[in-house]
Order: C-alpha cells, then sequence, then structure tokens
C-alpha cells in the first residue's frame, strides 16, 4: 500500500499545468518539484529571489550562492532568473505566480488555512506563507487528513492562528480533493480505493458534495 | 570617491550599543560574515537587528545571539537556533515576527521615503493585531510601516570604490534592500573592482546607498543544507 504523502503528491501533480509560475512550499510541496516531468514547461519560483528552480546539483557542484526557500542547495534551469526580495514578493502579492502549493497545519471548511503556529511551542515564523496566500491566483493545500492522534485536521473553524482568511481553493490529502468556493466547501474527488463514507467519518468539516459524489451541479453552484 | 575601508573591525567601529542594523542574507545565504563577526569582536551591544533570519548556532547573527548582543530581531522565520530559543523563552530576547513579503517590502518602503503601505499579508491573523485595517475594492489591507535603520550590513560579490554592488545568483536576496533602508551601509564585498570597471547595467545597488565598502579577508560560505543528487547515468 502506498503511503499518504504519495498519494498526495501524486494528485498534486495534476495540478501543475504547462506554462505555469509556481511557488513550492516547504515540506511535502517540495516533494512535489522532485516529481515534476521535465517537459511540463512550468518555472518554479523560490521566495527567496529565483525564478526557473533546477534539480539539486550534482555531489562537488553545491552552490552557496544557489538555494530555494529550504536553504537547500539548487541549480537554476536555462532561463532562470535571480531578483532581490522586494521583486520577488512583488511576482507573488501582484498575482503573477499561477500556483501556490503549501503544507497545511488545519483547513477549515471556510477556506481558512493555518500553518505556521503551534501555541505554547517554540513559534518559528511565517516566513513568506501569508503573503504567498493572498498572492497566488490559486493556492492548493496538501495535508495528511487526519494527525497522529487520528483528529481531522480538516476543521469546521481552525484552532490553530491563521496563516489567512478563505484563502485556500483546493485542498488534497490522501483520502479526497476538496474545493472551496464563496466560504462553501465541496467534496470534488476521492482517493482511488476511498469511499464518500470513508471521508464523511474522519472530516470533522462540513462539506456538500460534488457532481458525481451524490450531489449535483446544481447543488454546488447554489 | 572612495569609500573603501581598510578592514571591517574599521568599518563597523562607529556603530553604538543599542543601534538599530539591517542585516542582509536569507538563511546563510548572501550575509555579511565578516562584518558579523568583526561585531562579534567588538561586542557592541543592546541591539535591534532587522534581517529575515537569525543565522544558525553557531554561525551568521547566532554569533551575535550567542554573545548576548542582540536586545531584538525583526524577522520572518527564526527556527534552526537553540540559543534563539532559549533567550526568546526566557524574555532575554524580544522578537518581532513579520510576513516575509512585508518584511521585504517594509526595508523597501523605508528606504524609499514612504513611511507606510497597505499589504493583504495577515489580515486576519495575530499579525494584524493593533494595525489599521483598511478595505480597498472589497478586500481588506494591513497598514504596514516602512522601515529605516540607524546602520545596514550588506554582502555583494562585487563592489568598487565608489559603493556600486554586483551580488550573485540568490546571495542578493534583503541585501539591495537593506542597503537602501540603512542610514549608514556597510558593504563587504568577495571581490573589489576599479572604478569604472563595473558596467552600469550590470549595478544591481548604486553607490549613493553604500556609505563603507569592505573587501571580505575570508568568506566560509557555509551551506545550511547540502542538497545533491546523483550524476546522470548513475540513478537506479
Amino acid at each position: 500500500m502506498r503511503d499518504s504523502r504519495s498519494i498526495i503528491v501524486s494528485r498534486a501533480l495534476e495540478e501543475i499545468k504547462p506554462g505555469m509560475y509556481i511557488n513550492l512550499g516547504i515540506g511535502m510541496p517540495t516533494l512535489i518539484a522532485n516529481e515534476i516531468p521535465a517537459d511540463r514547461g512550468v518555472m518554479l519560483q523560490s521566495e527567496n529571489g529565483l525564478l526557473g528552480i533546477g534539480p539539486y546539483p550534482e555531489e562537488g557542484l553545491e552552490d552557496a550562492d544557489l538555494i530555494n526557500a529550504g536553504k537547500e542547495t539548487v541549480t537554476a534551469v536555462p532561463g532562470a532568473s535571480c531578483f532581490d526580495s522586494a521583486d520577488s514578493f512583488a511576482m507573488i502579492r501582484g498575482g503573477h505566480v499561477d500556483l501556490a502549493i503549501l503544507g497545511g497545519m488545519e483547513v477549515a471548511e471556510n477556506g481558512d488555512l493555518a500553518n505556521w503556529m503551534i501555541p505554547g511551542k517554540m513559534v518559528k515564523g511565517m516566513g513568506g506563507a501569508m503573503d504567498l496566500v493572498h498572492g497566488a491566483k490559486r493556492i492548493v493545500v496538501v495535508m495528511e487528513h487526519a494527525n497522529k492522534q487520528g483528529d481531522s485536521k480538516v476543521k469546521r473553524s481552525c484552532a490553530l492562528p491563521l496563516t489567512g482568511q478563505g484563502v485556500v481553493h483546493r485542498l488534497i490529502t490522501e483520502l479526497a480533493v476538496f474545493d472551496f468556493r464563496d466560504g462553501e466547501m465541496t467534496l470534488v474527488e476521492l482517493q482511488p480505493g476511498v469511499t464518500a463514507e470513508e471521508v464523511r467519518e474522519k472530516t470533522e468539516a462540513r462539506y456538500r458534495l460534488g457532481p458525481g459524489l451524490g450531489g449535483t451541479g446544481e447543488e454546488e453552484r447554489s | 570617491m572612495n569609500k573603501l575601508a581598510r578592514s571591517a573591525e574599521e568599518a563597523i567601529r562607529n556603530i553604538p550599543d543599542g543601534a538599530t542594523i539591517a542585516v542582509g542574507g536569507f538563511g546563510l545565504c548572501g550575509i555579511p560574515e565578516n562584518l558579523i563577526a568583526a561585531l562579534r569582536d567588538l561586542g557592541t551591544s543592546g541591539l535591534t537587528i532587522v534581517s529575515n533570519n537569525c543565522g544558525v548556532d553557531d554561525w551568521g547573527l547566532g554569533l551575535l545571539l550567542a554573545s548576548r548582543q542582540i536586545k531584538k530581531m525583526v524577522s520572518s522565520y527564526v527556527g534552526e537556533n537553540k540559543t534563539f530559543e532559549q533567550q526568546f523563552l526566557s524574555g532575554e530576547l524580544e522578537v518581532e515576527l513579520v510576513p516575509q513579503g512585508t518584511l521585504a517590502e517594509r526595508l523597501r518602503a523605508g528606504g524609499a521615503g514612504i513611511p507606510g503601505f497597505y499589504t493583504p499579508a495577515g489580515v486576519g491573523t495575530p499579525v494584524a493585531d493593533g494595525k489599521e485595517t483598511r478595505t480597498f475594492d472589497g478586500r481588506a489591507y494591513l497598514l504596514e510601516r516602512g522601515i529605516k535603520t540607524d546602520f545596514a550590513l550588506v554582502k555583494a560579490w562585487k563592489a568598487d570604490p565608489c559603493g556600486n554592488l554586483v551580488y550573485r545568483r540568490t546571495s542578493r536576496n534583503f541585501n539591495p534592500l537593506a542597503a537602501a533602508a540603512g542610514m549608514v551601509t556597510i558593504a563587504e564585498a568577495e571581490e573589489i573592482a576599479d572604478v569604472g570597471e563595473l558596467d552600469p547595467d550590470e549595478i544591481h545597488t548604486p553607490g549613493i546607498f553604500v556609505q563603507h565598502v569592505v573587501h571580505g579577508r575570508h568568506y566560509e560560505k557555509r551551506i545550511e543544507r547540502r542538497t545533491t543528487r546523483r550524476p546522470e547515468g548513475e540513478r537506479e
């Protein structure tokens, strides 16, 4: 059986369309970068100042001056460009980045996202996440459906401090795919081998059923 | 015009205790390592540092934490640092967390003479506490202030005696923004070019933003996360 992460990563790959400029967050989203086919024709943006992230360098060719936002050594693809942090966030905040795929700690049924802080634990900071959720044209969150205790991370409302309000467009977990529109959440896809009942059981949030999942197009639009 | 200082020590000597300093770099990439080391050796204390990160335990700005020279950090991400954690939890170190794009824009605005601006980042989060919120075209934005600092420490790849700076790859990051935000900016560079040697079209930070230039004596350029792939043809 495949582990949750690889199920999520392979579904997230389908979000990546030719010609897109994409920012991938740290953690699970970085795993996606390594799986994008070279011929997909996309440019990956790194908020520390690189458009056109390439694969990791071969051993011995690491360049301390060329890293991604996770501080990992990377390469630059042909056609890449480098810039300062203000230009980088002008790209992000200015709506020039087509897609951001981010990790999550909690997502709520109204599209709220929490992914930067657990009160009582050491606070590390939000990095660029709060800018990204308001800037990129489309925000896709990838996360496991439940925490280690088995509690749903897909919630009626986030208990953790927010990264952004109503910012998520799509959520991909190892069980299902949900879309968010006008403050409402809709189940749009089941992962292979998962039933709608199982999703219902393991989800705290309330959601509509999309077409083909017991719902109708009418219902989705209502 | 000759802004060359003889040494990092000479360049930072006039920074007083309690100064506010913008420091370039992202993680350990593009940090002014010689100037930070000189500041550590001189022992200037009570500093407020505006920098995206705070180095690691034994390198970069982490050195100034270890020697307790920093009073307050203004940063977007401060993980990877145990000394930081200890001093923050004990209340010794004050921390202002700022979204990364907001931090970049606050420095850019400060350096460009703009006292404040509206950004959507942080609306509805703890970042919005105590800040004016205003709606433009149906969307909420926070008022954020520009940052000007007493000093800035930046790191370039190439510099000339006029203070013109050129950065390499992603080591540019916050450096040009810090350079403009500092009332007195001290730049260190790996290479010093003669006046006229750098093509005007290739200059990233024009010399007007830089008051002192230091030839970095030694560069360690530490890598925080060394990630590599197998050479082609060796894949399984």
